[in-house]
């Protein structure tokens, strides 16, 4: 406190007000997530009770026999700071401390798959079997007083089939990223370095492309798509496909839509890269591919790892491409989920709902806890210097 | 860089972007001229029932669809011009709607209804969400060190929640006798129906997308907050500029370009609202630009798509959005031809 200079200092009324609206803020943003967590894991009654202690203490769901004792309320928690811990501080030191030089991309892959599936054992496998062996040793602490049951999650994932949609989903978001960004680093990296008179049109063209609802687009694709099989015979003969229902083809469209965001996004990154370490590769006698791949390559990882996290949010959020052009057979989590609510007859079903709601955002809660710092520099480097 | 070796590393990119954007958009052009119907044709028939002593018979017309010879229905395309768009625009009850003086039934007309809401939408928003991005940046920044990483990741949280499912979860708050409807009918003791009426899903909706995109301006005004001049801000503390006088002279200012930023992001993103209809089934209520073209594309009953229709309200959708960056194209314009 003493670095700041006491005129800057402020009066008591301003800290208080500005601590409240901090406060204030962070229950609006985080209530509503938190509030469909809460009602994902209790019976019907309960989760559209109108008051809501009935709400978080779930009485009915306890008198079920479903419920949380505390020693298991204090042993999640502690489990869920651990985790968030070691997502938020430790696993980017460690990716970066054992990943070969190069293949932090891949390091960072690995890490995030490792650290999902290590939070989902610690979750779902260990924390129950721990909590059924040491409550009934501890009386009054290890008795249920919190109503709690995890069959909608059944109900969503085991007998409705979730898990094919979950596949699609990450099929297509894997698709995506990996594409979108193997293209858009080249072309961002032209566009950073080439100061022509074309790549500034370019640009301002990426930009209008920007703008376009993703409704315009499809309407061009829809018919195209159904009727592929008729006009691409000529090319491909008797086994043109019908692009229609096809993931890999709306792959394909989603890299597309998001190639002028991600484009910019890269040019400001590879900006923030002195040419000078190019053009020192070029003296020494490499070509610009050369000088791409030995010398920009190893240095460019913070800034593809950014914009990979805003490719995955774009393909794993996506719902107007998706449900135009897959069918039902292949369809992904997102627009899978309008089908519960399509037939949300009963309240059954409509906490089935809330479940599959959870489930899709579950994923990406795990990614801003890993990623937090990439999601706000990524932001800032692209906003700020473009 | 050599043109070609700048064409090497452009190409797949642009060769993408011309393929799946830019030739759709030719292709949504001339589907917004042309009309693909089935083709019928009428055939008359005998046809009789039972009858004593003879079979009752009579001839009647039918129309039925011509098959090809695989035995799918033969469809013809043909130019229909304006037809598509004026089914979408209606002249005729606008017209009608205009002439008796009753302006609010031209907001029953599904394309005007859409307008109305897309653009009041974006408005409202927009200042809002400028206004809210601040506050939080100006708060996170005046806050301990210790509390700014558990406040920006909760922060960060509305922005990368799926927005289906982000309406969704406000709308179970407010859904029925949801705890935040329960709440207020506690506190105004009336009843209280927010999913009855237009109005009330409208504000649901506006307020959501405040509390979607307000964490991504917070973000980017954080960072822009770093870099204020420190000097600047000692010297208008020397020169007697009071907390407010300080914040609008330096440091508002300052975050001009980012200001224009966020609001042109916000323009582009509000300006196709879509997800909110989805999420809060407003569909009965309130739709958007974006909604009424899904709409068309979406199945009818008999499983028809009415894509001659999609493509025009595409085209009007495509035609305000090129009205709406008209101003900023033109600045750019005359910033490069400065430069």
């Amino acid at each position: 406190m003493s670095s700041i200079p006491r005129a800057m200092q402020q009066p008591l009324g301003l800290k208080f007000a500005s601590y409240g609206f901090l406060a204030f803020w962070c229950l609006i943003a985080a209530f509503p997530i938190f509030w469909v967590a809460v009602m994902s894991v209790k019976t019907p009654v309960d989760a559209f009770a109108s008051s809501p202690l009935d709400v978080v203490f779930g009485p009915r769901t306890l008198g079920n026999g479903d419920g949380m004792s505390v020693f298991s309320i204090l042993l999640l928690l502690t489990l869920l700071v651990l985790t968030y811990r070691v997502g938020a501080r430790h696993l980017g030191k460690w990716v970066e401390q054992f990943s070969p030089p190069g293949l932090v991309i891949i390091g960072w892959i690995i890490g995030s798959i490792i650290f999902a599936i290590g939070a989902a054992f610690l979750m779902f496998g260990i924390y129950p079997f721990v909590v059924d062996l040491i409550d009934p040793i501890l009386g009054p602490l290890g008795r249920p007083v919190l109503g709690l049951t995890t069959e909608h999650y059944q109900a969503v994932w085991v007998d409705n089939e979730f898990y094919t949609n979950f596949l699609n989903s990450m099929l297509v978001t894997a698709g995506v990223v990996t594409i979108s960004l193997t293209v858009g680093t080249l072309a961002g990296y032209g566009l950073a370095r080439s100061g022509s008179n074309l790549a500034f049109w370019l640009l301002i063209m990426a930009l209008i492309f920007r703008a376009l609802p993703h409704s315009v687009l499809v309407t061009g694709y829809l018919p195209a798509f159904i009727n592929s099989a008729e006009f691409l015979e000529p090319i491909l003969g008797e086994s043109a496909p019908t692009l229609y229902g096809q993931p890999w083809a709306v792959i394909v469209v989603l890299v597309s839509i998001n190639q002028p965001f991600t484009i910019w996004m890269l040019r400001s990154f590879f900006q923030n890269i002195p040419s000078e370490l190019d053009e020192a590769a070029r003296v020494d006698g490499c070509s610009h591919f050369g000088a791409f791949r030995r010398v920009i390559m190893p240095v460019m990882w913070p800034g593809v790892i950014t914009t990979g996290l805003f490719s995955f949010l774009l393909a794993y959020n996506d719902y107007l491409v998706t449900a135009l052009l897959l069918d039902q057979q292949n369809q992904t989590m997102v627009p899978a989920i309008t089908g519960y609510f399509n037939r949300e007859t009963t309240t059954t079903d409509q906490v089935e709902a809330v479940a599959a709601a959870v489930s899709i955002i579950a994923p990406l809660f795990l990614l801003v806890m890993v990623f937090q710092r990439q999601i706000v520099s990524g932001l800032t480097a692209g906003a700020v210097k473009g | 860089m050599k043109f070609r070796t700048f064409a090497a590393f452009v190409g797949p990119s642009l060769l993408l972007m011309m393929i799946f954007i830019a030739a759709p958009l030719v292709s949504v052009l001339w589907q917004s001229f042309h009309l693909t119907q089935n083709v019928f044709e009428t055939v008359e028939t005998e046809r009789c029932t039972p009858g004593f002593p003879n079979a009752v018979c009579e001839t009647i017309t039918v129309d039925r669809p011509v098959l090809d010879e695989n035995g799918e229905i033969q469809t013809v395309t043909s130019f229909v011009g304006w037809q598509s768009y004026s089914r979408v625009l209606d002249p005729d009850a606008l017209g009608a709607a205009i002439s008796s003086g009753d302006w609010w039934s031209i907001l029953n007309i599904d394309f005007w209804g859409a307008l109305r809401f897309t653009l009041t939408f974006t408005l409202v928003t927009l200042p809002l969400v400028i206004g809210v991005g601040l506050l939080i940046a100006i708060t996170v920044n005046n806050a301990v060190k210790t509390i700014r990483g558990p406040a920006i990741f909760i922060s960060l949280l509305p922005f990368i929640i799926t927005p289906v499912i982000g309406a969704l979860s406000i709308r179970w708050l407010f859904v029925g006798d949801g705890i935040l409807t329960a709440l207020m009918e506690s506190w105004s003791g009336q009843d209280i129906a927010m999913f009855a009426q237009g109005w009330t899903i409208e504000l649901l909706m506006m307020f959501y997308r405040v509390w979607h995109v307000a964490p991504f301006a917070f973000v980017i005004f954080y960072a822009g907050l770093q870099t204020v001049n420190m000097d600047t801000l000692e010297s208008a503390i020397i020169d007697g500029a009071s907390r407010f006088e300080r914040l609008r002279y330096v440091i508002v200012p300052h975050l001009m370009p980012l200001i224009v930023f966020i609001a042109l992001i916000h323009l582009m993103d509000s300006y196709r609202v879509f997800e909110e209809v989805i999420g809060f089934r407003s569909e009965a209520h309130r739709i958007s630009l974006q909604w009424l073209t899904f709409d068309y594309l979406t199945p009818d009953d008999s499983g028809n798509r009415s894509v001659s229709r999609a493509s025009a309200s595409s085209m009007l959708t495509m035609v305000g959005i090129v009205i709406l960056l008209v101003p900023l194209l033109r600045r750019t314009w005359r910033d490069h031809k400065g430069s």
